[in-house]
């Protein structure tokens, strides 16, 4: 169950690999696939706290970090973050 | 049953900062931007504030940051600020300056400045190269740190000694806050962000001169891979630099 989640804007990212090292969970990994720059992204796993860990230690500026004041039913597909607006 | 709409909690940036910077994967300089600009968010002082940018990478961004801003002469921005201050008190005036443009082009300016008294804060990223001009081994580049210049490490034989700016600023009177951060985990821009709040508050005060000094990851300039930045900044930068506040003469 994920307390929280994060929208990840990977265009933006250039493979640092900050926030995979940061994240206390976990939850987060490079993935295999690039964008358009060519740098891999971070995609985002079950269990997210919403601890903002991520998005203070990242240089490019790639996450948003959201809270669930009520835990969601169904825990978000590997790899996919929610929608901003729920 | 219906989803919770998620609560935002942390924005990726604030709105003073207008766009995409273009520096290297891994570096900690938009880190040190985002924090100090979330600061003056906070306390609502953006339409008072005159940033004075010196020269480096972070020089690019006066293209993406959302506040007045002068882009003066290598090493100046103390002097700039401090004329600005003096013909506009009301203005909340901030310089941001590298290691390089502080350190070694300015190292006089920022001395004075401080011994001045002057009522601005001066932020230094310190990450012991010249990035912008390609890595050069600068004066604040720990005994033993690679350099494009000093391949096999700094040799005290050969360079000299690093100058602990931080240090040599808080041995001065007129200055009431001198703190040093790093940037390189998410605890250490927490705390490097209060420590610029704090510089802030005493500016607002009128107390005189302050100084933030955050160490930043160059990986570029350490020859490491990105996401080793924060690994080799704990074990050279930070060992030679102690981070918190640093205990101000004349004060216990």
């Amino acid at each position: 169950m994920s307390r929280g989640t994060v929208s990840i804007d990977v265009e933006r990212c250039k493979d640092c690999d900050l926030c995979v090292q940061a994240c206390p969970p976990k939850v987060l990994e490079m993935s295999a696939e690039v964008n358009e720059m060519g740098y891999r992204f971070p995609v985002l796993h079950d269990g997210c706290t919403g601890c903002t860990a991520c998005q203070l230690v990242c240089p490019d500026y790639v996450f948003q970090v959201y809270r669930f004041d009520v835990a969601p039913d169904e825990p978000h597909p590997p790899g996919q973050a929610a929608a901003p607006d729920g | 049953m219906t989803e919770a709409a998620p609560r935002l909690v942390a924005r990726d940036r604030p709105d003073l900062i207008l766009g995409d910077h273009g520096l290297c994967p891994g570096c900690g300089e938009p880190l040190a931007l985002r924090i100090l600009l979330e600061v003056l968010e906070e306390l609502d002082i953006v339409r008072r504030s005159v940033g004075v940018v010196g020269h480096g990478c972070y020089g690019s961004f006066v293209q993406i940051m959302d506040v007045e801003v002068l882009q003066c002469l290598h090493g100046r921005a103390p002097s700039c600020a401090t004329g600005i201050k003096r013909v506009r008190p009301g203005t909340v005036v901030f310089t941001m300056q590298g290691d390089g443009d502080m350190v070694n082009e300015g190292l006089q300016e920022v001395l004075h400045t401080a011994a001045r008294g002057e009522n601005v804060t001066c932020v230094l990223l310190n990450n012991g190269v010249f990035g912008d001009t390609g890595g050069h081994q600068t004066a604040t580049t720990v005994v033993g740190q690679r350099t494009k210049t000093s391949l096999d490490g700094r040799d005290p034989e050969t360079h000299g000694y690093p100058i602990p700016l931080a240090e040599l600023v808080a041995s001065l009177a007129g200055v009431c806050y001198v703190a040093r951060g790093a940037v390189s985990s998410a605890g250490g821009v927490a705390r490097t962000k209060r420590m610029l709040r704090s510089a802030f508050e005493h500016q607002l005060a009128g107390d005189g001169f302050g100084l933030v000094e955050i160490l930043t990851m160059c990986p570029t300039g350490w020859f490491v891979p990105a996401g080793s930045g924060p690994q080799y900044l704990t074990s050279s930068l930070e060992a030679a630099y102690p981070l918190g506040e640093l205990p101000l003469r004349g004060q216990p």
